[in-house]
């Protein structure tokens, strides 16, 4: 995505359009060519900003300023003035009292709404990644000197103040398990980079390892020097060959610079990276089944405890660590814990990133503060939906959950979204319209479960089965309301017998898809008709 | 994806120079098979038994880790080996479609090879490019955004 210094949106409903917001647009463009600020400033239409007075809207970002009612003839000053002369033209700002609903509490979040923040991509796109000296003209390696010039518990406690939680999932929070590691006795310890990016729709990791591979490696460094580990492997999934060589470049290049090998910056600090590169199992993500395929042996997770910050790698204290999660590291450590904290919410401090995809205008990545909101990512990054309207969003990967509209407009955050009864997942979002089936997408949900269950704990290897058994009976009109009772009793047993987290979480589509659209599962069954005529059904 | 060798002569000294180049650890275990899999397309009984004896391993032992990886074969596959992507994200923007196409075009079901030994047709969970799905991999070509017009004639740059 390109970087730009503004974003204006320009409000496109119906009844928006009927004021005159396409001459709007027009004008804009118009404008900003005039300017010479095409480059700076994206321009778009979006849609569903709601019933207002005060329509045609703009919205102008990172200030969040929304100027309406306007017509085409205001355009030339507000460009002139707020794009051009960076001033806020107060007269032309829709008075508060005019707004309603989604609009208002879009203005009612003004500033705390910024275009993209970005810590863990600031390099990506930016930088060239195959040279280390780009990567240290842009702050590289700086964050481990700063770390080796403190203590170990001195940099723990940093992370730990900053609040920075797991990117992989799970949001466990990172500091806390550094401590762990730190305080386990052991000859020899290890930091593992889990790069074994397999959720459905996630691939923020493979982004920051192709864009920026040099940032992991720091950030393993001072995790390392940080927990008293001296060597470490980088579990790269074998789908991803350009960062498999993008990592092995950067190891090369850092041992090169002595930023990597023995006595590093000239302390009595050592550490060694191995990329270990991935088989094609989605149980590897999981990080007993990563330690045991890097032994060499099936992806099988282990009984947990014992967790692996005190018997991990080969038995030895290991730290596991996310990519996106490592990515927040380096930035952290430079500009202290109280600035990441101010990122975020106060629950969920930092940025997250999200890959957004599905039945929407633009796909792709973004990073933005936690806290926003499913809406604003839609309406804003996602340039609204590309037909149809919004049905659901399904959250990445087997921790992830079905998100439909009702909740649109809860943060998204660790706190919230749990508090909500769903979770955040490890960062894609599925955005599906209303062609979208339900009984179908929870049986394709349910399909790669079944697939990549590793068939070691019974509760995971049937259940899966059995629920894609049951929704592909219900999609061919065979179902029974029987079934649905069944369906939940599997997400129960799943979620409290399993072994790890793939068989606990395979059963949050059936859960979800209950909770939320019971009544398009039911006709499939008493009428049997499939509400968007996407399941076969049978004839008769 | 290199034809498939039941040569088991120069399976053994393949699998030998793999060995000495990787190691013979446990730990090699899998970088070893990924290497054998690139190599010979698969990973035939004669391979598992000589890795058996240079490893130090019991073969069903290799053979349960073999069996476990996606990107692992103990099967010939054929010429070109064709991964359609069947997770969601490429699902509800037309996989569906395309796959039906794909079988149709290939007359293959998933997991099957063509009696011609040309395709082989695999089914996969996601790529990590869902940013434009519908995807499909033929060897390490990867083609997104696809619809099923356009089935036939990517099929057709392949020998």
């Amino acid at each position: 995505m390109k970087t730009v210094r503004s974003m204006i949106l320009v409000s496109n409903d119906p009844e928006s359009n009927a004021r005159g917001s396409e001459k709007i647009f027009r004008a804009f463009q118009q404008q900003l060519r005039e300017y010479g600020l095409m480059e700076e400033v994206s321009l778009s239409m979006v849609s569903d900003l709601g019933y207002s007075y005060a329509s045609p809207f703009v919205l102008v970002y990172p200030e969040a300023v929304i100027y309406g009612p306007i017509k085409a003839d205001d355009v030339p000053y507000i460009v002139e003035e707020h794009l051009y002369k960076g001033r806020i033209v107060e007269e032309k700002r829709a008075p508060a009292h005019e707004l309603s609903g989604k609009v208002a509490w879009l203005s009612a979040r003004k500033g705390t709404l910024p275009a993209q923040n970005r810590v863990v991509l600031k390099n990506v796109g930016i930088i060239d990644p195959e040279s280390i000296d780009d990567y240290i003209a842009n702050d590289g390696y700086q964050a481990l000197g700063i770390a080796l010039e403190k203590t170990p518990d001195e940099v723990i406690s940093i992370i730990k103040n900053s609040g920075l939680q797991g990117r992989g999932g799970a949001g466990f929070p990172t500091g806390i398990k550094w401590g762990f590691v730190n305080k386990t006795y052991g000859d020899k310890k290890f930091v593992i980079c889990n790069a074994d990016e397999s959720e459905p729709g996630t691939f923020k990791d493979r982004v920051v390892l192709e864009g920026d591979p040099h940032a992991i490696l720091e950030a393993m460094s001072i995790a390392a020097y940080a927990v008293g580990a001296d060597e470490g492997y980088i579990y790269i999934r074998g789908e991803y060959q350009l960062a498999i060589e993008r990592v092995e470049t950067a190891i090369k290049q850092a041992e090169e610079y002595g930023l990597l090998g023995e006595n590093i910056f000239g302390s009595d600090f050592s550490f060694k990276i191995h990329v270990h590169v991935g088989a094609g199992a989605y149980i590897c993500g999981e990080e007993t089944a990563l330690i045991e395929s890097i032994e060499g042996k099936r992806g099988e997770p282990r009984s947990r405890p014992p967790y692996p910050t005190t018997n991990g790698l080969w038995g030895k204290p290991t730290l596991v660590n996310n990519v996106e999660t490592l990515a927040n590291i380096p930035a952290i450590i430079r500009n202290g814990a109280d600035w990441y904290r101010a990122l975020g919410t106060p629950s969920s401090p930092g940025t997250k990133v999200f890959t957004v995809l599905g039945n929407v205008n633009v796909t792709g990545l973004i990073e933005v503060p936690m806290g926003i909101t499913l809406r604003e990512v839609v309406s804003i990054y996602a340039k609204g939906m590309k037909s149809g309207s919004f049905k659901l969003a399904q959250t990445g990967g087997s921790s992830g959950s079905i998100i439909p509209a009702s909740l649109q407009d809860t943060p998204m955050d660790f706190e919230s979204y749990k508090r909500a009864g769903v979770s955040l997942g490890s960062g894609a979002l599925l955005i599906c319209n209303d062609e979208v089936c339900i009984v179908d997408l929870a049986k394709v949900l349910l399909n790669f479960f079944r697939v990549e269950s590793c068939g070691k704990c019974t509760p995971c290897r049937i259940g899966t089965k059995r629920a894609y058994d049951i929704l592909t009976g219900i999609s061919q009109g065979e179902g029974t309301l029987e079934d649905l009772d069944e369906l939940l009793s599997l997400n129960k047993e799943m979620l409290e017998l399993s072994n790890c987290g793939l068989g606990q979480t395979a059963g949050t589509p059936l859960r979800d898809m209950l909770n939320y659209f019971r009544a398009e599962v039911e006709a499939h069954i008493r009428l049997g008709v499939c509400p968007t005529g996407v399941c076969p059904m049978s004839a008769s | 994806m290199p034809p498939v060798t039941i040569n088991e002569e120069e399976t053994i000294l393949g699998v030998r120079r793999i060995v000495k180049r990787i190691g013979a650890t446990r730990a090699d275990l899998i970088p070893v098979l990924q290497a054998v899999t690139n190599e010979f397309g698969f990973i035939s009984q004669p391979a598992m038994e000589e890795l058996s004896a240079l490893m130090n391993l019991p073969t069903k032992e290799i053979h349960s880790v073999a069996t476990f990886y996606r990107m692992l074969s103990t099967q010939p596959r054929g010429r070109h080996v064709i991964q359609f992507c069947e997770s969601a994200p490429c699902h509800v923007v037309g996989g569906r479609e395309v796959f039906a196409t794909l079988k149709q075009a290939l007359a293959l079901e998933p997991g099957q090879t063509s009696p011609d030994n040309k395709w082989t047709l695999l089914t996969t969970s996601c790529l990590g490019v869902c940013g434009m799905g519908p995807v499909i991999l033929i060897d390490t070509d990867m083609y997104g955004n696809v619809t099923p017009e356009q089935v036939k004639e990517i099929l057709s740059r392949y020998e």
